[in-house]
């Protein structure tokens, strides 16, 4: 494939938002849908082109296609270059952002349609999308940061793209700064390899570190700084605080940055400097605590929202807990071959949320239910991401989830096995509550909202769900055999029968669809039967209860205690009360005091004779007397 | 080198401000074209300095001397080398560009613009000079155009913060002189180039050559600002009028990092070498203090003023870092600071011109109403934050790189990390700026608020176009700037 070729996978989605953004807007109509129709062909042709590459790589020697690259700078003994990895890794890479990406552009097109910043989203999305490509193929750290921090950037212009709203704007900011918190060590990680290295490429860094050059407390305090910026991005714990909040941008958005880019670029870093990873037990070891904890504190979480988005959302931190453990305990394709699954099915749900949304009006679930007579396409997909999520054999979810269970079991902390376990219990719930809220029973809503019945969506909106959900279903089966494994780098295929039932022949696997089931079961019993009383359960666990639904209080304590209280409010208005009363205080009082010295001084000028007749011989005698003493 | 370019770059300014001030009966659109005319030609001139630059030579280019002052042996001395050239093309670039961020003006036209001229004029010889007694002249000069614009044109409690600035640049520049003199009488010598050979360790002094180190030092880090002499640029910046803000913030304050380099550290190698930890120490504190401040204001013109005491902290750090690259980053943080601050005052200037409202908790939603001036605010806010693809991120990025690197002493790492934290705190109060101005409801009493008109849109895209460039291409004016930090680093022993 030549590299002219690779290049244009990322330059069109960049040609598309320099075109949207700059060229096309005095030649439409403020109504036109052209700039969603550049954006799609654009990453149509990035898709095409993608998939050409991921062939060319799984016939490559060593899965890996060598692409020259570009001098940047050169400062002093510094030089630094441009270029692209194109390995197995951003081969698969490539193809689920732009897969997603796609989908998430022609739903828009029914989504979007009407709205005044109908070209700015255009813009931004393909700019995401643009960023997003750059992070996966970029071959230097340095470069890989730059993308990075554009992903930011969009993200932060997307989430706040209905910026009249304040919540909108707040979400921005906070999703922006507290990932830049993250960054803030990516930073420190990349300036403390390159002072022991003099270099950022990833593939040199790689070879340092299995070579053993680069090993001890540097390789460690290296890892873990690259995964504070994993943990900024993929909103894990503790810095998961803004995946929540971004749900107030428009929904696509929500998808695209749920399933392929931002969130998915965090678990992605971590997959592409594994080998530093690999060499530090301690940093591996944190990868899979912090993995594993996440996954099921985010899943408590979720069990008690009422928004559908945002049941959606702490399933995502949820689960990217669960590649972030996998990547701990399993290794790179385990963690990515989550991450690709979940891409498809994540994408899917939250454009089924964004479907039921435009039918109804709203988000919030308590004012939906039986929408399953109305919108029979969104329900039937929305119903196989659920299954795939949940983890259902033999949907796309069963197959990695199953493969970072059973790596939890043997590596690493065993606490984290068992964690996993519940969380899949949870996980079940928490959507099958979802459906049943949303889709199952009658209709609670429609009093005051504009739409009176709700309808199924057009058909721009639906035909991307439905490709997303088969999908959802096949994309489980590239490892069925093994082969997404081999392809990675490690594990063996075998033949697609065998590899299809043999689950059914282990007790892992029976034991985490056992507990799927009854997280479904228990689902049916509150939401749908009502043999039980979702009330009667909450006030029974109080306490927990609350803490789940006012999230740990964590957003009161980084924003009303920290933030607030103790920085701007206390230190930081401490530092201002010394600048302006200590640093300048003293200032202006030197000046005040240079004034009042002259005006004492002044008094001496009386402009008499014989007043200053007498000083002079007051000095005079001093001088006498000085000289007669000392002299 | 027949043709004098540094002298007519200088001089051409001077030349603009004494035809509007001495002829009489010119009309307002005379004036401003006058300017115009005046302050272009210089750019057109450092720019075709900066194409005609040989990147092979390591010296001072453009060289023009001759005798000035034979009987303390001072000279009339200018040329440029690789970390002088930048300097110049943005003081050109924005003593130009300041002339149309005044196109508005209407209030004593006359003198408005020939002190605008003047203070580009002397801004270009303390870049240009390389004779002590001739930068100390220029150095000196700068402060009363300066004064004047605060104090006439400006804002708020102009005549105070007008005094303040003259008082408190008066302070440092006494103790420059002291420095100055102290190195004369010791050397014999005004010539930067031969003072940076090495004149001064010939010599036995009657002091100590850290005292000269750090008169000469005061007098430059009341200008950059460093904390804790910082106090004067919040009220100067805030209360000076547009232009004046830009010429600060752009050109002015990197007189200070300008001289730190090319006279405490070149000439003083050793005692820079001694004194690191302290500077570095204080770069810090800089960057912290000046963030943590910025996030306590309210005020959009304010919130600037101290991003940028924030922001020269960085190059208070690459400079006392004492390497290749990090003097190399600190060189370049002054130009992008440059471009990426003067544009930040000259949308707040516009913001505040056409809104009439300064106070943050009184802005917002004006992104519907004013979406061009929100726009390029949003960029240059993106560049103060050190977004790549800016040259804020270029700048700052090559800056930590060499600081961290950094052999200096043995705290560097720790102390460039707490630098970096900078960076988040930026974040924090660019973002909280443009929110509180931009997004969120639109507010009724600022709907038919004019946006950008063509002229302010031409001055828009070139700042954003230069800090665009800089950052996707640092090596464009990292190129340069190299050829006058390697001489440095070889003073300095590796």
């Amino acid at each position: 494939m030549p590299s002219q070729l690779i290049w244009l996978i990322f330059l069109l989605p960049v040609s598309s938002f320099v075109i949207v953004s700059f060229f096309i807007r005095p030649f439409v109509k403020p109504e036109s849908r052209v700039a969603g129709y550049i954006t799609i062909t654009a990453i149509s042709g990035s898709l095409a082109l993608s998939l050409w590459a991921l062939a060319a790589v799984m016939a490559a020697p060593h899965h890996q296609i060598v692409v020259p690259d570009i001098s940047w700078l050169v400062v002093g003994d510094v030089t630094i270059h441009l270029g692209l990895i194109m390995d197995s890794l951003t081969a698969v890479m490539l193809v689920v952002v732009t897969i997603v990406s796609l989908m998430v552009q022609i739903y828009s097109q029914g989504y979007m349609h009407g709205d005044p910043g109908y070209h700015r989203y255009y813009a931004w999305m393909s700019l995401f999308t643009a960023s997003m490509l750059g992070v996966v193929m970029a071959d230097s750290l340095l470069l890989v940061f730059v993308f990075w921090e554009g992903v930011g950037l969009c993200s932060y212009l997307l989430i706040g793209f209905w910026f009249h709203k304040p919540s909108a704007a707040n979400a921005a900011k906070k999703a922006f700064i507290v990932t830049r918190f993250g960054d803030f060590g990516f930073l420190a990680a990349i300036l403390l390899l390159f002072a022991h290295t003099r270099t950022f490429d990833i593939a040199e860094l790689h070879g340092l570190a299995i070579a053993g050059a680069l090993a001890g407390t540097t390789l460690t305090w290296a890892a873990i700084g690259i995964f504070s910026g994993a943990v900024g991005k993929s909103a894990q714990f503790p810095l998961h605080v803004w995946l929540p909040d971004a749900m107030e941008g428009p929904t696509p958005v929500s998808a695209l940055i749920h399933a392929a880019t931002m969130v998915a670029a965090g678990v992605f870093l971590v997959a592409r400097t594994f080998p530093l990873f690999a060499h530090s037990v301690e940093a591996l070891t944190t990868v899979a605590i912090i993995g594993g904890v996440t996954a099921i504190f985010a899943a408590s979480m979720g069990l008690v929202m009422t928004d559908i988005k945002r049941v959606l959302a702490y399933s995502t931190i949820s689960q990217l807990g669960y590649m972030m453990l996998g990547l701990g305990v399993g290794g790179v394709a385990i963690g990515i071959f989550h991450l690709f699954n979940h891409a498809f099915f994540k994408a899917l749900l939250f454009l089924g949320a964004g479907s039921v949304n435009h039918a109804t009006g709203t988000f919030d679930m308590r004012e939906m239910g039986g929408l399953r007579k109305f919108m029979p396409w969104t329900y039937a997909t929305f119903l196989i991401g659920a299954l795939s999520i949940a983890g259902i054999w033999p949907l796309s979810g069963f197959w990695s989830k199953d493969e970072i269970l059973l790596h939890s079991q043997t590596g690493g902390p065993s606490i984290l096995f068992y964690l996993a376990m519940i969380t899949v219990f949870m996980t079940a719930f928490y959507m099958f509550r979802v459906i049943f809220m949303t889709f199952g029973g009658e209709y609670r809503g429609g009093g005051s909202g504009a739409h009176g019945h709700p309808h199924e969506s057009s058909s721009v909106m639906v035909t991307p769900m439905v490709v997303l959900a088969v999908l959802a279903v096949v994309s489980g089966f590239w490892n069925v055999t093994g082969q997404f494994g081999a392809f990675m780098g490690h594990g063996e295929t075998h033949s697609f029968v065998h590899g299809l039932f043999h689950p059914f022949t282990q007790t892992l696997p029976w034991i985490s669809l056992i507990l799927a089931g009854l997280g479904i079961l228990l689902a049916y019993a509150i939401y749908s039967k009502k043999w039980l009383s979702a009330e009667r359960i909450g006030s029974m666990f109080k306490p927990l209860y609350t803490l789940f639904i006012r999230k740990y209080w964590m957003d009161e304590l980084y924003e009303g205690v920290l933030v607030k209280n103790a920085l701007i409010g206390g230190f930081f208005a401490g530092l201002q009360q010394v600048d302006t009363y200590g640093v300048d205080g003293a200032v202006n009082g030197v000046a005040n005091g240079a004034i009042a010295g002259g005006r004492a001084i002044r008094r001496a000028q009386t402009g008499q004779l014989q007043f200053y007749g007498l000083f002079i011989g007051i000095g005079i005698l001093a001088i006498i007397l000085c000289v007669y003493f000392f002299g | 080198m027949d043709f004098n370019y540094l002298t007519t770059i200088i001089f051409l300014p001077v030349l603009g401000a004494i035809l509007i001030a001495f002829i009489p009966g010119l009309s307002a659109r005379l004036i401003k074209r006058i300017a115009a005319i005046f302050t272009l030609i210089p750019l057109a001139l450092s720019v075709f300095l900066f194409c005609q630059f040989d990147r092979s030579l390591v010296v001072m280019q453009f060289q023009e001397k001759l005798s000035w002052i034979p009987a303390i042996n001072a000279h009339y001395h200018l040329g440029v080398d690789g970390l002088s050239l930048p300097l110049v093309v943005l003081t050109a670039f924005l003593g130009f560009i300041v002339v149309l961020i005044s196109w508005k003006i209407n209030l004593r036209i006359r003198e408005y613009f020939a002190w605008l001229l003047l203070l580009e004029a002397s801004i270009l010889g303390v870049f240009c000079s390389l004779d002590l007694l001739l930068f100390f002249i220029f150095w000196e000069i700068e402060v009363i155009p300066m004064y004047f614009l605060i104090s006439v044109w400006g804002s708020g409690r102009k005549e105070y913060s007008a005094i303040k600035y003259v008082v408190y640049t008066l302070f440092g520049s006494a103790m420059m002189l002291a420095g100055i003199l102290s190195l004369y009488f010791t050397t014999g010598s005004l010539s930067m180039i031969e003072l940076a050979e090495g004149g001064l360790g010939m010599v036995q002094s009657i002091m100590p050559a850290a005292a000269i180190f750090f008169l000469l030092l005061t007098g430059f880090a009341v200008k950059l600002p460093v904390v804790p002499v910082h106090t004067w640029l919040p009220d100067a910046h805030t209360d000076a009028p547009t232009a004046g803000s830009v010429m600060l913030a752009g050109a002015l304050i990197k007189m200070g990092g300008y001289g730190m380099i090319r006279v405490c550290v070149s000439i003083f190698p050793q005692v820079a070498r001694d004194y690191a930890p302290l500077l570095v120490i204080l770069a810090v504190i800089s960057v912290l203090y000046g963030a943590a401040l910025t996030l306590r204001q309210t005020d959009l013109k304010r919130l600037i003023a101290y991003s940028s005491v924030s922001h020269m902290g960085f190059v208070l750090l690459g400079v006392f870092a004492l390497g290749q690259v990090s003097l190399t980053g600190a060189a370049l943080q002054m130009v992008s600071h440059g471009l990426i601050t003067g544009l930040l005052f000259a949308m707040a200037g516009l913001t505040i011109h056409n809104v009439g409202e300064r106070d943050l908790s009184k802005l917002g939603g004006l992104a519907r109403q004013i979406p061009i001036i929100a726009v390029v605010f949003s960029i240059a806010g993106l560049g103060g934050l050190g977004m790549p693809t800016t040259s804020g991120f270029a700048a700052e990025f090559i800056t930590f790189i060499g600081s961290f690197s950094s052999t200096a002493f043995s705290g560097m790492q720790v102390c460039t990390i707490l630098a970096v934290l900078g960076v988040v705190l930026a974040a924090g109060y660019i973002l909280w700026m443009l929110q509180r101005t931009f997004y969120g409801p639109v507010l009724e009493q600022y709907n038919g608020i004019k946006d950008a008109d063509g002229l302010e849109r031409v001055y828009m895209s070139a700042f954003i176009v230069l800090i665009m460039l800089v950052g996707i291409y640092p090596a464009i004016i990292t190129d340069i700037i190299k050829l006058g930090i390697s001489p440095i680093v070889g003073l300095l022993g590796g």
